[in-house]
């Protein structure tokens, strides 16, 4: 077997170094490597979304990239959200809204959102459910879930401090 | 909400935000696959990649001799009876002499790593002997089909049959006399219908994780349904006493029923056993659709007369489902549903469970409703039709009601059957014109039962005064909440003053699973159970405080009061139990019985077939629900909203596709295609509240019912669309150019 390599990057703005098998996904080295269990795997072909990262600023299925890709890149992963105690207006808003029941798919649409609006914060409901097309949910039906990402827009256009 | 006479309430009927929230929004919360133990083994599961074969011989050495591995188990690892068999339980966990579908686990692996484990699994040589295998529904019930089970007799009112069978029971319902009543019809309608094999389609795959100690005591760490049954189906398969088998259960990434049963958890104690080490196990994606418990494909033969001013007098329906591997399809419970939403004097139900080679069928949502629904609500439609009424007033003369025969033959209680007709008929969607070329609209009725069954939870008062509240039913969707407002609501408390945790098997009092739509009911009795009987003891400690009897103190509100003397619940906790938290404790236990309520739903649906690609688009859809009483209104409209969606994605597009050999052909989410934001509107809700009479607080399960009516009320409007009847499932594009335009 081919030796390890190591690998350092960015996570949730912590300087990070994690020696990698040349065929682990970055999905597998968040969960298995760094305890960062809050990225799902769902699928591990890029179908659901429950391992949704950003990746120097893009939206990426975490299992679908390989862990030595990522050497001095900046990730954000579910963890990195909130900040301290606290909570993104994404994460508020799926709590107002209850916008989760299981809450395993919770985390990637939450990533996934943020990328959405951290780049488009005039997105509308047809723009949401556009870019959420790549994450699955199949206990909500979606329109809590589309519901509280529109009102966490709203919030952000007016107090964009709050979403940092 | 549309809501008839109800009591005054503080919690319930808010929308507080639910204690578990915060760890589900920061990814704090630990599912089955994020359970990490020092020094645990990673496991595999080999598979069949045969649908139906006699497995010859098993050779573990090369997997056994490859650096890292630690234990490989097969079937011969589990107990038998004395002649030498298992039960369907433990034979559906590792095979035993045939492979019964392809997937079926044949022997599991465990290593140092989850890499090494599948490499070692690739590397068991497993020597099968093919047999053809039978997939079909109808055809596994011909007399030359082959056979699955020698042993299988078919059970049916006229006893046990005497050749070997696919037909593992034929059940028979008769009310009235529906033969006589039909050739009296002005109005018949008739039609077979079909549907195929459909998968809960869960986003978190099962993960288990055990560790078996020297001195025998097992803990299994589990994502399911129901930590109670898995630590006895456990206990029964392994052939450990039960008092041994302690199951921690993790947060659950949805289940739907396809949670319930055992997959993954003896097969880790059985290596963990061989190991000394503890052994996790799971699955992926293609393990679960191919290796888990889908619902079963179905065959429906149904008939329906009316007379000509539209009143329904004669049904009959002839339903084979299928049970998958192993007898125990969804047919008895299609068939106790089908005519639930009608009062119909005369009916007759052939029901049948068959074998074939495809995944055991397990309950999905509302488990044979859908399926029956699909078949009925079309021909209520094509009834309204032919007699020129309107699809929901031909509903509203039918609805069954309070007094009519339910399910079974006992009288339905008070339900809010006719009062989800009536809103639906006053909605706004209802009302709205729908304009435009290849649209149409569509209704459909769906009944599901509610089960009550066990459940049993502990309080207690903590040193500020609130309340823990300890509960054993996994929290799927919101019951934390549920449970803790009906506390609240109780005790006359704040909801953020009770902190609701749901523990292990040791530390709670029996619970059955979380399904059934039962445990926001059943749990809820037991919580408000409890919350009454810790309030009878507070008022025994309370007593010599105040120099009364415990009789003398009255309780209302969340105020105690006796004379002139009264203390609020918080007031009376610190006196009683004091700063220092001496401990007060009560539980509440019930068995709620088996059909509890009966709750109903009514969906409405606009859709507009495009002729070109046959593509179906939802326009517009409304949800209508009686909840007896909505505890939290927010999570019964997600039901609701989901129990839609899911429908949906049954209606159009979600089969597993199998190819003559039993492979099945789709078995990840882009080629199964369950619905996504793009493929559905918003879901409008009404909430209809017509209390149910045999709980406090007058709840209804929510969970089941929303997933029944979709699947007609599409076809219905697809029909309205595009002038032609749908009678298989999914409706896909390709399934439309074939109906609607004769293209192949």
């Amino acid at each position: 077997m081919p030796g390890r390599t190591h690998v350092a990057a960015r996570i949730n703005g912590e300087q990070t170094d994690f020696l990698c098998e040349p065929w682990q996904s970055l999905l597998e080295v968040l969960r298995d490597e760094l305890d960062l269990t809050g990225a799902k795997e769902g699928c591990n072909n890029g179908n659901c979304g429950g391992c949704n990262v950003i990746l120097n600023g893009a939206l990426v299925n975490s299992c679908c990239v390989l862990g030595v890709e990522v050497d001095g890149a900046e990730i954000l992963t579910i963890e990195g959200v909130a900040q301290g105690d606290h909570l993104h207006p994404l994460q508020r808003s799926f709590l107002e809204n209850a916008a989760l029941q299981c809450g395993i798919c919770t985390p990637g649409f939450i990533v996934a959102a943020k990328a959405l609006l951290d780049s488009e914060p005039e997105a509308d409901e047809a723009r949401i459910r556009h870019w959420l097309a790549g994450n699955l949910c199949r206990c909500t039906g979606y329109d809590k879930i589309v519901r509280a990402v529109l009102d966490a827009a709203d919030e952000m256009r007016r107090a964009p401090a709050a979403a940092t | 909400m549309v809501t008839t006479d109800k009591p005054h309430y503080n919690v319930i009927g808010t929308r507080p935000v639910r204690p578990d929230g915060i760890d589900k929004v920061t990814g704090r919360a630990l599912y089955g696959a994020d359970i990490s133990l020092p020094g645990t083994l990673h496991a595999h599961v080999k598979r069949s990649p045969h649908a139906h074969a006699i497995i010859k011989k098993i050779d573990t050495s090369k997997a056994e001799a490859l650096p890292g591995v630690k234990a490989v188990v097969t079937g011969a690892d589990l107990p038998t009876a004395e002649d030498g068999s298992r039960a369907d339980n433990s034979t559906n966990v590792l095979a035993g002499k045939k492979a019964l579908y392809r997937g079926h686990a044949i022997a599991a692996v465990a290593a140092t790593s989850e890499h090494i484990a599948r490499q070692a699994a690739d590397l068991i040589e497993v020597e099968y002997e093919v047999l053809p295998p039978v997939l079909d529904v109808r055809d596994a019930m011909r007399d030359d089909a082959p056979i699955i089970h020698e042993a299988l007799r078919t059970t049916s009112p006229k006893g046990p049959g005497e050749k070997p069978t696919n037909v593992a029971a034929h059940i028979q319902f008769n009310f009235g006399d529906a033969e006589t009543a039909f050739a009296s019809c002005d109005a018949v309608a008739e039609g077979q219908f079909s549907t195929k094999m459909v998968h809960q389609g869960y986003i978190e795959p099962h993960a288990s994780a055990a560790m078996w100690n020297p001195d025998g005591q097992l803990t299994i760490w589990t994502s399911t349904q129901g930590s109670f049954p898995v630590r006895k189906d456990s206990s029964d398969v392994l052939g450990h006493p039960i008092s041994k088998v302690k199951v921690i259960p993790t947060e659950i990434g949805g289940g739907f029923g396809g949670k319930i049963p055992l997959y993954l958890e003896p097969v880790a104690a059985l290596l963990s056993r061989k190991t000394g080490r503890p052994v996790k196990l799971r699955m992926d994606r293609s393990d679960v659709f191919e290796g888990t418990g889908p619902t079963g494909g179905t065959s429906i033969k149904a008939k329906l007369g009316a007379t000509k001013d539209g009143k329904l007098i004669a049904g009959y329906a002839d339903m084979a489902y299928e049970g998958g591997a192993f007898p125990g399809s969804s047919v008895m419970l299609g068939a106790l549903a089908m005519f639930a939403p009608y009062d119909i004097a005369n009916v007759k139900i052939d029901g049948y469970d068959v074998v074939v080679n495809k995944p055991k069928n397990q309950d999905y949502r509302a488990p044979g409703a859908p399926a029956a629904s699909f078949a009925i609500e079309q021909l209520v439609d094509e009834l309204a039709e032919k007699l020129g009424i309107d699809p929901l007033k031909m509903r509203r003369m039918n609805s069954s009601h309070e007094g009519t025969r339910g399910p079974g033959g006992m009288p339905f209680r008070r339900i809010g059957n006719e009062e989800c007709v009536e809103a639906a008929l006053s909605s706004a969607h209802y009302n709205a014109p729908l304009e435009g070329a290849n649209r149409g609209r569509g209704v459909a009725s769906g009944f599901w039962f509610n089960v009550g069954l066990r459940s049993s939870v502990n309080v207690s008062i903590q040193p500020d005064g609130t309340v823990n509240l300890i509960e054993g039913n996994t929290d799927i969707g919101g019951t934390r909440a549920s449970l803790a407002m009906q506390l609240a609501e109780t005790l006359g408390i704040a909801y953020e003053d009770v902190k609701p945790m749901v523990v292990d098997t040791d530390s709670v009092g029996y619970n059955d699973v979380t399904a059934g739509s039962r445990t926001t009911y059943s749990t809820g009795m037991a919580t408000h159970q409890a919350g009454l009987n810790l309030v009878a003891e507070m008022k025994k400690l309370l007593a010599p405080k105040w120099q009364v009897t415990a009789e003398e103190i009255e309780f209302q509100y969340g105020t105690f009061r006796a004379g002139e003397q009264s203390g609020s619940f918080k007031d009376v906790a610190n006196q009683i139990v004091g700063p220092n938290g001496a401990g007060l404790t009560a539980s509440g236990s019930v068995n709620a019985g088996i059909i509890v309520g009966g709750a109903f739903g009514l969906h409405i649906v606009d859709v507009e077939v495009d002729p070109d690609t046959g593509k179906t688009t939802i326009l517009r859809y409304t949800a209508i629900q009686d909840a007896g009483t909505a505890i939290h209104p927010s999570y019964v409209e997600g039901q609701m909203q989901g129990g839609a969606v899911q429908g949906i994605g049954w209606a159009l597009n979600e089969e597993y596709y199998f190819d003559e050999t039993g492979r099945m052909a789709n078995s990840s989410f882009l080629d199964y295609r369950m619905p996504t934001t793009l493929d559905v509107p918003m879901i409008d809700t009404i909430i209809v509240e017509v209390p149910n009479p045999t709980h406090p607080f007058g709840v209804r399960g929510v969970g089941e019912v929303p997933i029944v009516p979709p699947l007609a009320a599409i076809a219905n409007a697809i029909y309205r669309a595009t002038g032609v009847r749908q009678r298989q499932l999914p409706m896909s594009p390709r399934r439309i150019l074939e109906t609607t335009r004769g293209i192949e």
